[in-house]
């Protein structure tokens, strides 16, 4: 089975047999890809019963809880990475559950649709009605994204947040990373992925 | 029992019973010189003998958990709906073994059996019992019937608690542990209710102070109140609410203190038909087991400490209404576990129930239970030492 793309690009950002927290996991893919190839251990989250079953089914460990409760469960720096895709903008507060996945990570691993992409813009600009896109399928009044993002917004949250950013990449829904993209991620990006880091505190 | 067994039903089962002369030793400093344990299985030992499944009961459970003892058997065992073919603990792949425990009025060794010393019945002299003392006695049952490891241990609440503590007393006898409505110890509160129900028993003029086989009499009202109390914890506000409402029995007030309520009707036939099959000597001693379960009290409190030496899988499920065990405690489970790096699956399961409810056949349940016993199966089957 293809992966997402998102979910094949940032395979290779985590380091074999690692200890992963997968937030959001629905059916536990990614997970099972990790362990399958990277030999890495771990559990996934998510708050959909019928997503948890088919994570049993895959022989994935899963924890069934509200991310917009935080990580309370999870102890401080217990995994290796943590793992959020696509589901930042679906929550009702993205920058605590930001922080909760910097205190239980030594790492975290972050993807979003850009809502800065140029497809978005146009929409808004030019039809002056919310985008219909790949990557954000459906309507305004039934998306589960309530707080989408451009990677402009994700990043100067980073800042706010104390969060270093090790590695970005930029991608089309289809996997694909053209130069424009690097020239102009904001506006040619579809997809984002990041890795992050809580910055070191430093002694004044 | 109905006319024609259902093909999702294990059928007509006898309970067999076996008398055990290895003495154990129990928490309480006391040695049973001998006991006899009484039980049930249903489905078949496979060769690699890997597809075994111990069936842990709660407080006032016992062997009989699936099928029919006879023809004009009404109801059949309290987990029927969970254990026989096709059922989420298939007994077409697993072999499920179900006992009555130590102390219990169902056949197995406790306050009603002759204190051999004496040729008298124990009554209050029978030991109290801990979950570990079931645990070791549920592992000779083990070894009489030839399994090395168990597939897994089940239990709900109590059931539960002893399926905790198989995993960390025997951590290489069991590959899965499932604990269902369960906590890793009894909040306050649940001690305070078991207390009121043990006080009801013992302040009952027909206690004699648990010699009460001896005047051929039984505490019934004491017991009946407790387990009046017991089902009002058993029960979330909103199931009781719906199941009975404010409904009169007789549609009008009396203005007297007989039935009005359909509630205290149910409450009242619960009580009494509980009287009927169960001893009160062996409710004090279940409840004292549920209040003496702590297993992390004797690792500074660190349950995670306490279950480190775990090897099983572990899933553990709640319930949303369940507030005699709620959620948080299970919760409590799954930090310990996640904070030794245990591989736990845990759902908190949406019911309308209260505790009951891990009795209950809720579709997201049983739909969780069958999808994880399937893997247990699956690697039950590639085990072929």
């Amino acid at each position: 089975m293809k992966l997402r793309t998102d979910l094949a690009l940032l395979s290779d950002w985590i380091k074999p047999h690692s200890h992963v927290l997968d937030l959001g996991c629905g059916d536990g893919t990614l997970l099972a890809h990790l362990r399958d190839t990277r030999s890495v251990s771990g559990y996934g989250v998510d708050i959909d019963e019928n997503k948890l079953i088919r994570c049993i089914e895959a022989g994935i460990y899963v924890i069934h809880s509200d991310l917009n409760k935080g990580l309370s469960q999870f102890s401080d720096k217990s995994f290796d990475n943590v793992i959020l895709t696509q589901t930042l903008q679906a929550l009702k507060r993205p920058d605590l559950l930001l922080l909760e996945m910097m205190r239980v990570g030594e790492e975290a691993i972050v993807t979003f649709p850009n809502f800065g992409h140029w497809a978005c813009r146009f929409d808004i600009f030019f039809r002056g009605q919310m985008p219909l896109s790949r990557a954000l399928p459906n309507e305004w009044y039934r998306t589960e994204n309530i707080h989408l993002c451009t990677l402009k917004d994700f990043e100067q949250l980073c800042q706010t947040l104390n969060i270093n950013i090790m590695q970005r990449a930029i991608v089309d829904t289809g996997h694909r990373s053209t130069a424009l993209m690097r020239l102009l991620p904001n506006l040619m990006g579809e997809i984002a992925i990041y890795r992050l880091r809580l910055m070191p505190k430093v002694n004044a | 029992m109905p006319e024609i067994i259902p093909s999702d039903n294990v059928g007509i089962v006898t309970p067999q019973r076996h008398h055990f002369t290895t003495a154990l030793a129990l928490d309480c400093g006391r040695v049973l010189p001998q006991y006899e344990l009484v039980y049930e299985t249903y489905g078949t030992l496979n060769k690699a003998r890997s597809n075994a499944i111990l069936i842990c009961h709660a407080l006032s459970g016992d062997h009989h958990a699936a099928g029919y003892h006879h023809a004009e058997d009404r109801k059949a065992g309290w987990w029927d709906n969970c254990i026989g073919p096709n059922k989420p603990i298939d007994t077409q792949r697993f072999f499920v073994v179900s006992l009555n425990n130590l102390g219990g009025c169902r056949g197995s060794t406790g306050p009603i059996s002759l204190n051999p010393e004496t040729q008298r019945p124990y009554g209050p002299d029978f030991p109290i019992i801990t979950v570990r003392d079931w645990v070791h006695s549920q592992a000779q049952l083990g070894a009489l019937l030839g399994i090395e490891q168990w597939a897994a241990v089940i239990g709900g609440s109590l059931g539960g608690m002893q399926a905790l503590q198989w995993a960390m007393t025997y951590p290489d006898k069991l590959r899965h542990c499932i604990a269902i409505a369960s906590a890793p110890k009894l909040s306050t509160q649940n001690i305070a209710f078991n207390e009121v129900a043990r006080q009801a028993i013992m302040t009952d003029p027909n206690f004699h102070e648990g010699r009460y086989y001896d005047y051929q009499v039984i505490p019934k009202q004491g017991l009946m109140l407790a387990r009046m109390l017991g089902h009002i914890t058993y029960l979330s506000e909103d199931a009781m609410r719906a199941k009975f409402g404010r409904e009169l029995r007789e549609g009008k007030l009396n203005f007297s203190f007989d039935v009005d309520f359909q509630i205290e009707s149910y409450l009242r036939y619960q009580g009494r038909s509980f009287v009927d099959r169960f001893d009160a000597n062996t409710y004090l001693l279940m409840t004292k087991a549920l209040d003496y379960f702590d297993p992390a009290s004797e690792y500074d409190h660190n349950l995670s400490a306490a279950l480190a030496i775990a090897q099983a899988k572990f899933l553990v499920i709640s319930f949303t209404s369940d507030w005699r065990f709620s959620s948080e405690r299970s919760k409590e489970i799954v930090k310990a576990l996640l904070d030794a790096r245990k591989k736990v699956t845990y759902l908190d399961i949406k019911a309308d129930d209260g505790h009951d409810a891990f009795l209950m056949p809720i579709p997201l349940y049983f739909s969780a239970l069958k999808a994880y016993l399937k893997t247990v199966a699956d690697e039950s089957d590639e085990i072929t030492h």
